[in-house]
Formats: structure tokens, sequence, C-alpha cells
């Protein structure tokens, strides 16, 4: 304050005031929100709570090592990772024709552009909206509704990834085709070739490594995504993890966190390694 | 199928960002077979006119008819069918980094391939060897299986060459086909390109810098200037003084060499490569 009297108005940073309403205004907003959640450190620090949440860490150590266990731990893991990949496959095979039905620059009509190109656009818009409702709906969400459809396991949670993950590749997909460059293509439509040839020889070969890079990243997301729907029955590590949980056996649910936590930095490292690889 | 005229623009006019006349009320007929260039400063309008024969753009007004039909009155299958007729030369080759010159030639065919061959060709490129004599025409046929983004420019500039000349089209256009070659390389290509016009009796329109190139290798020059026609004359009847009008502001004529263009006024015009 006495640096700020002693400067003269002129020297004064001009932006103070703007700076004071955005802060006030960023409380004024988030206030409600705190309200609402009815958030309080305090239950944290609650004697009773401290207590439960005590016993349960406390049976932590040591974790469930039995080997009927660890084949039960071993299985889990490989469901998963079994529904990561399953999923990512089944979303590729949504994305795909899904993002090549959905670029407008390898749109025929839009060359000239011609007289119907409007009535053409028209026409591939229900698609796009397609792909929003694809993605727009989380995974978690799909595969709650899933399970009552198909039941609990593993089935539910490769669908609702290859809902969702299907929808979040058709849509980047379709923007990597756009950022590389669409010259190529869109000669060779000018000299005849159709929209699936122009996009094989003009912009595949510029997109191929961005998508198989992105397409690896969303594999290490479904990787902890099928952990996360395990939660609500999509089978795999997750349902087993909740299972333990439920039934405060903390010394079970020690090795699932810990088989879990090995999972993600093992894709993780996967997917550095590959994409690493491509750049 | 050979229809009377391969090219008649009528009162051609094409707006560019609202209010400005890229080209304005062109009239042009072009015969099968014939080989015609066309010249003018930068911003003349080459380049639009090029991408309107090419159906790449519509025209705002006025009527384009190509070997023999109104792109614009057609279904798109039509349409399409029409487009494989047609090959475009761009000054920029249009030519993935990533795709071997072999792939990038043989995508030529592509309006006449079907799906199936396409794809098929990806994997495994199914005519080498016509991909080949097409370069071999052009000095490139050892080159045939390096990335597009290992060649020069004036490289790059020939593969966009042979992907229309294996495309084997009724009507070749070209807009600066030979803007990154250095002049012997340069008269040698249009050379090749005037040859298959001539060797398969099919249309030749290209857009040149150099006037030189345009007056050695064309028996029709059409200048153009402010989107409109200067002159659309036989080769011989050009002179100085038409050229020195159509660059006028330019202040000299632009050669291969980038030279200003030696000639004396009013007299029929030699080309140093006519010999």
């Amino acid at each position: 304050m006495q640096v700020a009297a002693a400067l003269a108005p002129a020297e004064r940073d001009p932006a103070r005031w703007a700076r004071v309403a955005i802060v006030t205004l960023a409380l004024l907003l988030l206030w409600p929100g705190i309200r609402l959640t009815e958030f309080n450190p305090a239950a944290l620090v609650d004697p009773a709570n401290l207590r439960v949440m005590g016993q349960f860490l406390g049976q932590f150590f040591p974790p469930a090592l039995s080997q009927e266990f660890l084949l039960l731990v071993g299985r889990s893991t490989l469901e998963t990772l079994a529904i990561a990949n399953v999923g990512i496959a089944l979303a590729f095979l949504v994305a795909f024709p899904l993002s090549i039905a959905t670029t407008a620059v390898l749109s025929q009509s839009s060359l000239g552009p011609a007289r119907d190109a409007g009535l053409r656009r028209a026409i591939r818009y229900p698609l796009r909206l397609f792909v929003i409702l694809l993605r727009g709906i989380p995974e978690l969400v799909w595969a709650l509704l899933l399970v009552r459809a198909v039941g609990l396991g593993a089935t539910a949670g490769v669908l609702a990834l290859a809902i969702t993950y299907g929808g979040m590749l058709a849509k980047v997909y379709a923007e990597i085709y756009e950022s590389t460059g669409t010259r190529a293509a869109r000669a060779l439509m000018e000299s005849g070739s159709g929209r699936v040839q122009a996009f094989f020889y003009g912009v595949l070969p510029s997109s191929m490594r961005e998508m198989v890079s992105y397409t690896v990243y969303r594999w290490e997301c479904a990787v902890r995504a099928s952990v996360i729907m395990g939660f609500v029955g999509a089978g795999g590590l997750g349902q087993q993890l909740e299972l333990s949980m439920r039934m405060l056996n903390g010394a079970e649910a020690c090795t699932f966190l810990a088989t879990f936590l090995l999972l993600v930095m093992l894709a993780d490292a996967v997917s550095n390694f590959f994409r690493r690889a491509l750049a | 199928m050979t229809a009377a005229v391969a090219l008649a623009l009528k009162r051609l006019t094409v707006m560019r960002e609202g209010e400005r006349r890229a080209l304005d009320g062109v009239v042009l007929s072009i015969r099968p077979g014939e080989r015609v260039a066309v010249i003018g400063p930068s911003g003349a309008g080459k380049t639009t006119l090029l991408r309107v024969l090419a159906t790449a753009l519509r025209q705002t007004d006025g009527s384009v008819e190509i070997l023999g039909t109104d792109p614009w009155a057609l279904d798109a299958g039509a349409r399409r069918r029409l487009r494989a007729r047609i090959g475009l030369i761009h000054q920029a080759p249009p030519l993935p980094p990533r795709q071997r010159v072999v792939t990038a030639v043989l995508a030529g065919r592509l309006g006449s391939w079907p799906l199936w061959k396409a794809l098929v060709s990806l994997a495994y490129p199914l005519d080498m060897a016509g991909a080949r004599a097409e370069l071999a025409r052009l000095d490139l046929s050892d080159r045939l299986f390096d990335r597009c983004d290992r060649l020069s420019g004036g490289q790059a500039q020939r593969v966009g060459i042979a992907r229309v000349l294996y495309q084997q089209p009724e009507l070749i256009l070209a807009d600066e086909p030979v803007s990154a070659l250095d002049p012997a390389l340069a008269n040698h290509t249009v050379g090749v390109l005037a040859a298959e016009a001539q060797a398969r009796g099919v249309t030749l329109f290209a857009s040149l810098h150099a006037v030189d190139l345009a007056l050695a290798h064309f028996p029709r020059i059409v200048g153009l200037r402010d989107g409109r026609v200067a002159f659309d004359l036989p080769t011989e009847q050009i002179d100085a003084q038409r050229l020195d009008q159509l660059y006028s502001q330019e202040g000299y004529l632009p050669t291969q060499e980038g030279r200003p263009f030696e000639a004396s006024r009013n007299r029929p015009l030699q080309s140093p490569l006519c010999k």
C-alpha cells in the first residue's frame, strides 16, 4: 500500500481495477457452487469418519497376496485390458467411416461450389449430430445403461467404449484431416476421383501419424476408463475393486489399487513409446 | 467422343471477395487439339481462368462449355466423369509429403479406376511400368520409390506433370507448369506437354510467365490483363508492342531467365528457342 501511495497516479498499473473486478466476480460465481455442493472440509477430520477411514486404511498392510487371490487379480487385469483393446477396436470401426463421411472438405459438391452444395451440406448435418450424440454422453453413463440392458460384465464396458470413443475419434480424426491440409485431396477430386479414393490418396498419407498417435492416447484413456466402468458393474479390475471396497476389505483393495496403478503406468509408458516412435 | 469445341467461354465473369472481378466478360473458344498459351501480368486472372476450366470454380456470370457440356448442369456423377477427362497441372504440385512418387503418379487415374483397384494399388502399386514411363519422359524415372518430400521443388513439379500425363486427359490444363525449373529443363518439359497434346490430338491450355516459352511451343496466344482478354492471336502476329502493352506496368517482358525480353518494336518476334 505504501508503495502504491508513493507512486504518482500516472505510474500506477492501469489494469488494476479490471483485475480487482475479475477476482471479485470469480469469487461471487464460486460461492453458490460451494454452498450447493455442501463442501465441508471439516468432514475429513471428523473423529467418527477418521475412525472408519483409519480402520480401512489400517487393513491395507499387509496387502492380500494369497495365490488364489492373485489369480483373480490377474484375471481381472486381463479382462480390463481386453475391454480397453476391444473397445478401442470397435470405436475405430465406428469412427473411421463416420470421419470420412462428415469431413466437409472431402465433399464433391463443395468444388465450385456446385449449385446443390447447400443441400448436400444439409444432408450431412444429421451425421454430424449423430457423432455429437455418440460422444456427448460419457462412457460411464453408457456403461450404467448397458449394464441394465446386457447384464453385469465386460460386454457393457466394451459397448460403452465403442460408442463414446467412436464419437470422440470420429470428431478428432475429422479435425486432423482438415488441419493437415486438404489441397492434395481436392486436386484429386478435381480430376474425377471419388471421395474415398481422394481420402486414401490425398488425406491419409499426411494424417496417419497424428491419427495413430491420438488413437494410442485414447487407448490409454480406455484402460483407465474400463477400470472406472467396472465400478458400475461393467467387468474387470474396477468391478472387483468395488466389491472389496464395499466389504471394507482393505488388504484386497490395496492389492487392486496397486495393480491399477501399475496398469495405468504401463499404459502410459506404452502410449509414450508409440507416440515417440512415430514423432 | 469429340465435340466441335473443346472449350467455349461466353461473357465469363468471376467475382472474388465480393466486388472484385477476377475475370470480366471473357470470351474464348478453343477447338479440340489446339494448343493455346495464356500470358499476362501477375494478378491478371490466369489461375482463376484455369480453375474455372478445371471445374474447380463455378463462374458468377456467363457460360462455360467444357468438352461439349456445361459442367454445372450435370448431375454429380456425370460431373465426376467429366472431371476425369480434364487434367490440371498445378503450379505448386498438390502432393502429400509422405507419399511415394509412384503412388502420386498413379493417383492420376483415380477418376477412371474402380475403388477396389485404387485401394489395392495403395498397398502394392499396380502399374509401376506406367508410372515409370511417364516419369522417364521428364527425366525422373530413378525417383519412382522416393518420398515426395525428398524431392526438390523442380522435381515435385515434374511429378505433378507426370501424374497428369498418366491420367491421359482429353483436356490438359497447366498453371505455370514449369515455374520451378531451370530454363533448359523448362523448355524440354513444355516441349513434352506440347508433344503429348499433338500425339494424342488433345487440347492443351497453359498459362506461362515466360513469354519466350509460350511463343516457342504454342501456335496461339491469349493475352490476359485485369481479367479481360487483351488479345487472342496466332503466334506469328504477336509483336513487341502488344507484349509491351500487356505488361506495361511491370516495365519489362519476363523471360525464363528473368532477363528483359530482347526484341525490336513492331517486328514479328522470333523466339530465341525457335531455331
